[in-house]
């Protein structure tokens, strides 16, 4: 016995198996059907686009990394989701230095300035969205129409200046203009499904942001199912609103998240300059998670209402 | 009775529960030491006063150590022999404790003073309660609170309901599962001397839903009583918290800070019921109890009734010793259970199981950021916030910890297990706590 070293720590001694690579790899996985989607309507200019946000996402980590001395952690696979998500909400034309660029914000500012995984306040892909859309706003706001590849405009867009509806079958699988990986619907809500069963996102969040946008255009006499499948809003539903790191941790706090990034789309979408509204109402609650938090605390076991 | 409903809580986990390996291994006497090493603090509360020296000879069931305060309780020979040496020892919680070593003379002599308490109907509650404190009894699922001072509340509080614990929620521990199956009347027996001692009129017997023959053996007792119910339990971990369990029971909730005797209920193992019924039917102190020895690191697991100052070294033997390199042995279930430095550490009141880990099973992963997935927060069954508690502690920033209300962790490690990143959590949540209450003595 006396040669024998044994590990002494404290309880518990077993763990889950689940991990942080798994989590992320399942989001991969999840978003599959929505990468292919895109690469059929869009074409192959979209997968390059695709390969280019990961690659300068995790290129960008590396170096921030090595400069910092800090331990490489690429195999967590936290970089590689936030360039696929990136990648998914660019336009499928934009030119490849661009979305290098968009690679680069993204982990760079809305990541590791912060302090790296966990420690960021906004979802970094929509951090890297956000700053491609202000600075190169023309190239960020031209679209494809699907298969043809001629240009065309986003059916928001179609709504918003035109006054066109497009017809639920086409958005529902996707045969629209718009981003690589907003437009498909239904491909993107078998990868939620996926997370819901994979227990990675809570189901509060999708379904009160969603509910939101829906109770909300009906009372305001819009279209409500085509505002649920248009834009970026089952994109943003299922695989950003639902980014752990940077929304409530709190049960209550999700479904404060989820009303409100749902109000504020509503908002920028019926009455806003822009067409679309995903980007900001997400990133705009994402900024009030850590007071939705605070004051979200439940009871604890047994403690009576004050 | 039978409540068909499967009663539960909120929060908790799912972990493998690894029981195959002994759920159906009948319970064997464990072989007679040779030498035995009992503490004499083997409970929460005072540490006893040794009432024998070096030299003295002693009886199976003799009492060597004497309690001096109220929250304590005696501590009896589990051998007849000689008393070589009392000395201070490590004890499986980690301490050392005054330690009486008795060298068995093979004999099995049992003392003069075990004697039968008569029949139950005879006993007054204080008589009751004397003998319970007498026989050494303390809470047998790990804890090992004293037993009389758990069923003395204060004459205000009403307890209306007495709950046998006989979930057995820890993963890998059979020795309740086995003690239900095999010695379901002296379970309900014990249950009811401690509803006489207490007067309660209502016993509840639950058991997790994992234990089907437990639940069969225990319901063909208590059809026949009508005071006493069976409560079937949703397989979930810490099930067998007090407090989750007479919520999931009763449907009272203890509030935050008190005791299960402010809403009228006591609860105790069902190994305690069962060590009670051998006090008052055979007049037998606690000097033995059922341990699980189990787990990969072991080549024959099984269920063993064994001498309490038993080595956990020789019971691993009995059961084929190691197989491979042990990695981690420890005393109790995977979940709340201590760590040891060696195997030559006794087997005391509290030691519901030996489980012994192979060497590629006990290493922790290396830490990662917390990503905020709140898997910690909806398993915590108190509700807390392990993360911010945890973190909080993590900068020895120990006012905002109790501010997220550190206390009342219960430690039942569910946080910590489910945690993908895997953060030691609890761990550091009971760093916290220890240091709030350190702040606290101090002031
Ligand atoms: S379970 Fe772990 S990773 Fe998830 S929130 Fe809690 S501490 Fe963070
Ligand atoms: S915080 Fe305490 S009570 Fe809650 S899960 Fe963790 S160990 Fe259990």
């Amino acid at each position: 016995m006396h040669n024998i070293k044994l590990v002494v720590s404290s309880s518990p001694h077993i763990k889950d198996r689940d991990n942080v690579t798994k989590i992320m790899l399942s989001v991969v996985i999840a978003l599959i059907p929505t990468v292919l989607s895109g690469i059929f309507f869009f074409g192959l200019k979209s997968l390059i686009i695709l390969l280019t946000t990961i690659s300068s996402s995790l290129i960008t980590e590396v170096i921030f990394q090595k400069v910092r001395k800090k331990p490489i952690t690429l195999r967590d696979g936290s970089g590689l989701v936030t360039g696929l998500l990136l990648g998914l909400t660019l336009p499928p034309n934009l030119p490849i230095w661009m979305a290098v660029v968009g690679g680069v914000v993204s982990i760079g500012l809305g990541k590791m300035v912060f302090g790296g995984l966990g420690q960021n306040i906004f979802n970094p892909a929509l951090i890297g969205r956000a700053f491609l859309l202000i600075t190169f706003p023309v190239k960020m706001t031209e679209w494809l129409a699907p298969l043809d590849g001629v240009s065309a405009a986003t059916p928001l867009n179609l709504l918003k200046m035109q006054g066109i509806k497009t017809n639920y079958f086409d958005l529902l699988i996707g045969n629209v203009g718009g981003s690589i990986g907003e437009t498909s619907a239904i491909f993107i809500l078998i990868g939620g499904l996926y997370l819901l069963y994979r227990k990675c996102i809570d189901w509060r969040i999708p379904v009160s942001y969603l509910g939101t946008v829906f109770i909300m255009t009906l009372l305001l006499g819009q279209d409500p199912i085509f505002h649920l499948l248009s834009g970026g809003l089952m994109l943003g539903a299922f695989f950003m609103a639902t980014d752990m790191v940077t929304t409530p941790i709190t049960k209550k706090g999700r479904w404060i998240f989820g009303i409100g990034a749902g109000i504020i789309l509503v908002i920028i979408r019926v009455y806003g300059g822009y067409p679309e509204g995903v980007l900001y109402s997400i990133l705009f609650m994402n900024g009030l998670t850590p007071i939705i938090n605070r004051y979200t605390r439940s009871k604890i076991f047994g403690e009576v209402a004050k | 009775m039978y409540k068909k409903k499967r009663l539960s809580f909120k929060g908790g986990i799912h972990p493998p529960y690894s029981k195959e390996l002994t759920k159906s291994i009948s319970l064997e006497y464990a072989l007679s030491p040779k030498v035995v090493y009992i503490p004499l603090q083997q409970h929460i509360g005072a540490p006893c006063e040794p009432i024998v020296k070096v030299g003295d000879r002693v009886k199976i069931g003799q009492k060597i150590g004497e309690a001096k305060t109220f929250v304590s309780v005696p501590v009896h020979s589990s051998v007849a022999g000689i008393v070589k040496k009392i000395t201070p020892l490590p004890t499986p919680t980690g301490s050392k404790v005054m330690t009486v070593i008795i060298e068995s003379d093979g004999s099995n002599e049992i003392y003069e003073g075990i004697k039968p308490k008569g029949e139950l109907s005879n006993l007054t509650s204080k008589e009751i309660i004397e003998i319970i404190k007498e026989a050494g009894i303390t809470g047998m699922g790990g804890a090992a609170f004293p037993t009389h001072v758990k069923l003395s509340p204060p004459p205000e509080k009403k307890i209306d309901t007495i709950i046998l614990n006989g979930s057995e929620c820890e993963p890998y521990l059979t020795a309740d599962h086995r003690l239900m199956v095999e010695y379901p009347e002296k379970v309900v027996f014990g249950l009811e001397v401690i509803m006489k001692a207490v007067n309660a009129n209502k016993g509840i017997i639950g058991i997790e839903d994992n234990k089907p023959d437990a639940i069969e053996n225990i319901r063909s007792i208590v059809a026949k009583k009508p005071n006493i119910e069976l409560a079937v339990l949703e397989t979930k971990y810490p099930q067998g918290g007090e407090k989750r369990l007479i919520d999931a029971i009763t449907g009272r909730k203890v509030p935050a800070g008190a005791l299960p005797m402010d809403v009228g209920v006591i609860v105790n193992n069902v190994g305690t019921a069962a060590a009670i019924a051998d006090a008052i039917q055979k007049g037998m102190p606690l000097i033995e109890r059922i341990v699980t020895v189990t787990g990969n690191g072991i080549v024959q697991p099984s269920n063993l009734i064994v001498k309490i100052g038993t080595l956990f070294k020789e019971i691993i033997e009995q059961c084929g010793g190691y197989s491979g390199e042990p990695g981690k042995i420890i005393s109790g279930g995977p979940m709340m259970g201590f760590a040891q430095y060696t195997d030559e550490v006794p087997v005391i009141k509290g030691t519901s199981g030996i489980l012994v880990l192979k060497q590629k099973d006990a290493y922790s992963e290396v830490e990662q950021p917390c990503i905020k997935c709140a898997r910690c927060v909806d398993v915590c069954p108190v509700g807390l916030l392990p993360i911010k508690i945890a973190n909080y502690s993590q900068k020895s920033k120990w006012d905002e910890a109790e501010a997220y209300s550190a206390l009342y962790c219960i430690e039942c490690g569910s946080c910590s297990f489910i945690c993908p990143a895997k953060r030691p959590l609890v761990q550091r949540i009971r760093l916290a706590k220890g240091e709030i209450l350190a702040k606290k003595r101090n002031k």
